[in-house]
């Protein structure tokens, strides 16, 4: 084991010599090695034993500078590098529908495939993938797409290293695109911080640097500062101080924006629960049992879709949002129907009656579908994130932002602009008087609980996309939905926007000063304290609603 | 009450009688020996434990097919503690005096473990503990098949340190015992290799929790700094999957900052899309894509047990697999299911692993067993990027904390005891519960 350590600590270091003359061969001679050649150094592949032979054999083919091996090296990070077990000859294995072996070169498929029992996959772990990164970044800095330029400028910013300045100059000459050469600039800047080029490019650097104005650039900085003298130590403790300085403000944006992030899942939540308690009253504790049947309804959809028309596994949520409201609302109502009516005005009996209901759902779907979580595929446009300034936007969450305040909003018209929600208020303002003049309460009764679940349901479709979809998905989600609805005033859907955007980010500011766990109790503690002061809540219903 | 007697009545009394009589009978020419099964299979912990539920009965089936033990077949009672933790010493004791079964095998969480143990104590019966643990303890009833973190934690670490030249530690954790106490002895580790304090960043959050924006923010900045960094995660149960989710989300890769869990199995994975994980890190002793005949035919029999292909195999399974078959061979050694014979029996007990190798039951009632980091493929599986050389000894006083360095457990005479304090010379030297 440690003789292996040390092997491995030795070839690191020796990796930066054969990746630099990748560099000076990639751009200076543009004549490649021949096809045999890096053909024969890819057989190598099949006798690499362990790791660090593997990361040897990388490096040659790097320093052939031929951006062909590329596609060799992209399958061998990928994993789908395989050697065939009869003659040790390397190839590219495909198995989607069906298996296809394909060239390490060319990429073309081979007649004679066989089956996949016969090729060992080429094992990589991460210091693997870092070396062909680093390999590949050297290889395409003359390639012809943008992107990959782009990637390669991001790759020698990250390593920077004095020797590879040449280089860097020659393709900022030669660049077009202004976003690479922006980014092949501060790669440079961040090498002339390490060489021993003269006080005043490094003087240039440290203003170029420091108006990138993130963390990366922050580090090199510090990292400069510590070990630099006089005027260039001045200089980069400055560019790091006013890095600072807008650091500490986009870190505020970024509270803000984790808080109403989490005050939208809050709002989601909490929103249907609104109506089921906050409008009609019933302590509805199924209510955590209506999301995690719209979670599960989502993963129905997306397996139906799977085994059907994969093609459409992007409207996945698109077609379940609506599937999962039917659902929820139908189980909604069956309850409504079945149990709650019995149960108006005795609030223990009906506390206990939605527990007993909450335990059998639970305990239906861990029957169903099993104990275990099942996996909610996440559409492509909910992937991934973007910059905003120093601000990392994941897709995912700024779409549940816009789908609760969409949801929000619906729910908000159809109260106050249709018939039927004015009945809804009708019948929860004074039962008596909208019996009398003609509204049939317990149908109203029934759809207005069902309208509460199917907004659970499709809650759940959200939820399925940041978190679990297990049985006990509901649990988590109600205590939070209770709290946000007393919290925000009972009988109020501005209330419950406003309590779960403002309990959203009391609880990210809170969090990194006092942490998760603490913050948490914080939170707890406030709500506590501030319905002692307004029991009502946030936004209280004024007049005779009240005595209803 | 009417106590009236009809001819029909006593007719029917009579057959009863009769029936019940016979079958009292038939039982006792198939006397069977009792195995209770003490997994949570509703409530939060059934997600992890209904899987060892099914493996104990699955395991139980094989062992009758080949005859069962001591000529007598064996018989499955299976309770469901509801993921309650006192509950679980009431099943517990329900098992043992109710059912007088010969051993139990369950429990999933150190205070489920903890709430058996009086009673195990008291009752004097054999508890096989399947899943990793913190460690800090050794009790004379029970038998530990999970790894200590010696077996899990710390090699995981120096798999980081040296083979990934990591530099910056975030230990991010779930709010109770095991990632407290794990976290503390890698801490005290992390610093005794020289990590300075300002390079670790401990972290936990409560279980279950979903939003992890602020945390993974932090770690991307924490990691920023150019030095390499690595979280270590203790994260339990479901609180993993948001956890993952906001890692690929915000674009933290496997090269850049990798994570190394130790409670993120296959069974885990299995409700997760693993492409944007791949390359992220697990420690345990076992993993399914174990490359060894003895392997191959567990997870073919597994599968054709379950009916389910796409069933998975982890490693708290693999320590029921151990710990069954230990016990096993301790019966047929002791010749009797007597707690007493059986305890003393097990001690040097050596069986083979799924991984190739024999892991044996040590004085200290911990297991040998081999380590091994995987990374998370994208078919949900992990493959092996190292291992030890051989088999670990389970040390369940660490050396790293300094009120259990001195403390070592041997439950062989003429020692008996599950805290000897080798400064002091006596037993004792720490409370165990």
């Amino acid at each position: 084991m440690q003789r292996r350590v040390q092997h491995c600590r030795q070839s690191r270091s020796l990796a930066v010599l054969p990746l630099l003359l990748a560099f000076v061969i990639a751009f200076l001679a543009p004549a490649h090695a021949d096809e045999a050649q890096v053909r024969s150094i890819i057989t190598k592949f099949g006798d690499a034993k362990g790791f660090p032979q593997i990361e040897a054999v990388v490096q040659e083919l790097g320093a052939t500078g031929d951006p062909v091996v590329a596609r060799s090296l992209n399958a061998l990070s990928d994993g789908v590098l395989h050697v065939r077990k009869a003659d040790k000859q390397i190839f590219i294995l495909e198995e989607r529908g069906g298996l296809r072996v394909l060239d390490p070169l060319s990429g073309e498929a081979v007649a004679d495939a066989g089956v996949a029992r016969d090729y060992t996959k080429i094992r990589v772990n991460n210091g693997l993938r870092r070396t062909i990164r680093g390999v590949l970044g050297s290889l395409t800095l003359s390639a012809s797409d943008p992107n990959a330029r782009m990637r390669a400028a991001d790759t020698l910013f990250q390593t920077p290293d004095p020797d590879a300045i040449e280089t860097l100059d020659g393709a900022i000459a030669g660049e077009s695109v202004p976003a690479v050469k922006m980014r092949l600039q501060q790669a440079r800047a961040a090498a002339v911080l390490q060489s021993d080029l003269p006080d005043a490019q490094k003087e240039e650097a440290i203003a170029l640097l420091g108006g990138m104005g993130d963390r990366a650039a922050l580090s090199l900085l510090n990292g400069f500062a510590a070990n630099a003298q006089g005027d260039l130590k001045s200089a980069a403790e400055g560019a790091a101080d006013r890095i600072n300085t807008t650091l500490a403000a986009w870190d505020m944006a970024q509270n803000v924006w984790f808080g109403l992030s989490l005050g939208s899942v809050l709002l989601l939540a909490a929103i249907g629960l609104a109506i089921t308690f906050g409008v009609m009253g019933v302590i509805n504790m199924a209510h955590g049992e209506m999301v995690m049947l719209g979670a599960y309804t989502t993963f129905a959809v997306q397996e139906a879709i799977r085994a059907g028309a994969p093609g459409l596994f992007d409207w996945s949520l698109l077609i379940a949002a609506p599937t999962a409201f039917l659902v929820a609302g139908a189980v909604g109502l069956a309850m409504e129907r079945g149990i709650i009516r019995f149960l108006y005005g005795r609030p223990l009996e009906t506390l206990l009656a939605t527990w007993g209901v909450s335990l059998i759902l639970q305990q239906a779907v861990r029957t169903i579908f099993g104990p275990n979580n099942r996996e909610v595929g996440n559409p492509s446009w909910m992937s991934g994130s973007f910059e905003l300034g120093q601000l990392a936007i994941t897709w995912n969450r700024l779409w549940i932002v816009v789908f609760a305040l969409a949801v929000f909003a619906v729910l908000l018209f159809v109260f106050n602009r249709t018939s039927w929600g004015l009945h809804m208020r009708a019948v929860t303002q004074n039962r008596r008087m909208a019996a009398s003049m003609g509204i049939r309460t317990p149908w109203v009764d029934a759809f207005t609980f069902a309208l509460g679940s199917g907004i659970a349901g499709i809650a759940g479709v959200a939820l399925s996309q940041i978190g679990n979809v297990s049985p006990n998905l509901g649990q988590s989600y109600i205590i939070d939905s209770f709290m946000v609805v007393v919290f925000g005033g009972v009988g109020n859907l501005w209330g419950t926007l406003v309590g779960a955007m403002s309990l959203g980010v009391l609880n990210k500011f809170l969090e990194p000063y006092a942490g998760a766990v603490l913050g948490k109790i914080l939170v707890l503690v406030l709500i506590i304290l501030f319905i002692q002061k307004r029991p009502r809540g946030l936004f209280a219903l004024k007049g005779r609603a009240v005595e209803a | 009450m009417n106590l009236k007697l009809t001819r029909r009545g006593v007719l029917a009394a009579a057959l009863a009688g009769s029936i019940s009589f016979t079958a009292g009978a038939a039982f006792a020419q198939e006397e069977t020996i009792k195995v209770g099964v003490l997994h949570s299979l509703s409530g939060t912990m059934a997600i992890s434990e209904t899987t060892l539920k099914d493996t104990m009965l699955f395991l139980i089936d094989e062992q009758n097919k080949k005859g069962g033990v001591l000529g007598k077949k064996l018989e499955a009672v299976v309770v469901d503690p509801a993921s309650d933790w006192p509950l679980f010493a009431e099943k517990a004791r329900e098992l043992i005096s109710a059912n007088k079964v010969a051993a139990v095998f369950g429990c999933w969480t150190s205070v489920s473990r903890k709430s058996v143990l009086p009673v195990f104590e008291e009752l004097n019966n054999i508890l096989f503990y399947p899943v990793q643990y913190e460690g800090e303890e050794s009790q004379r009833n029970v038998f530990y098949t999970g790894a200590a973190p010696n077996q899990q934690a710390i090699p995981a670490v120096d798999y980081l340190m040296n083979e990934e030249g990591v530099e910056r530690w975030v230990l991010a954790g779930t709010d109770y015992v095991y990632p407290q106490t794990t976290n503390k002895i890698l801490a005290a580790y992390l610093e005794a290799k020289g990590v300075a304090k300002e390079d670790i960043m401990v972290n936990y959050t409560p279980f279950g929790h979903s939003d992890w924006q602020t945390i993974v923010t932090d770690i991307k900045n924490f990691g920023s700094t150019g030095k390499k960094t690595a979280v270590v995660s203790t994260i339990n149960g479901d609180a993993n999957v948001p956890f993952y989710k906001e890692l690929a989300n915000q674009g933290i890769k496997a090269e850049d900052i990798p994570v190394v869990a130790f409670s993120v199995g296959e069974e885990e994975l299995a409700g997760l899309d693993t492409a944007p994980l791949v390359g992220h890190l697990t420690a345990w002793n076992y993993f399914q894509s174990v490359d060894t005949p003895e392997n191959a035919d567990f997870i073919a029999k597994w599968k054709a047990y379950i009916k389910n292909d796409k069933r998975v195999t982890n490693d708290p399974m693999e320590a029921h697999y151990i710990g069954f078959n230990m016990w096993v061979k301790a019966v047929e050694k002791a010749g009797t299911t007597d707690p007493d014979a059986v305890i003393d029996a097990l001690v040097g007990v050596s069986v083979p692993n799924l991984s190739g190798g024999y892991s044996t039951m040590m004085p200290n009632h911990h297991i040998t067993k081999p380590v091994l980091i995987g990374e998370i493929q994208a078919d949900g599986q992990m493959e092996t990027v190292w291992e030890t050389p051989g088999v670990v000894v389970g040390d369940e006083w660490s050396d790293y904390l300094a009120d259990s360095k001195d403390l070592i457990a041997d439950w062989r005479a003429p020692m008996n005891c599950g805290n000897f304090n080798t400064a002091s010379g006596k037993c004792g030297g720490k409370a165990t519960n």
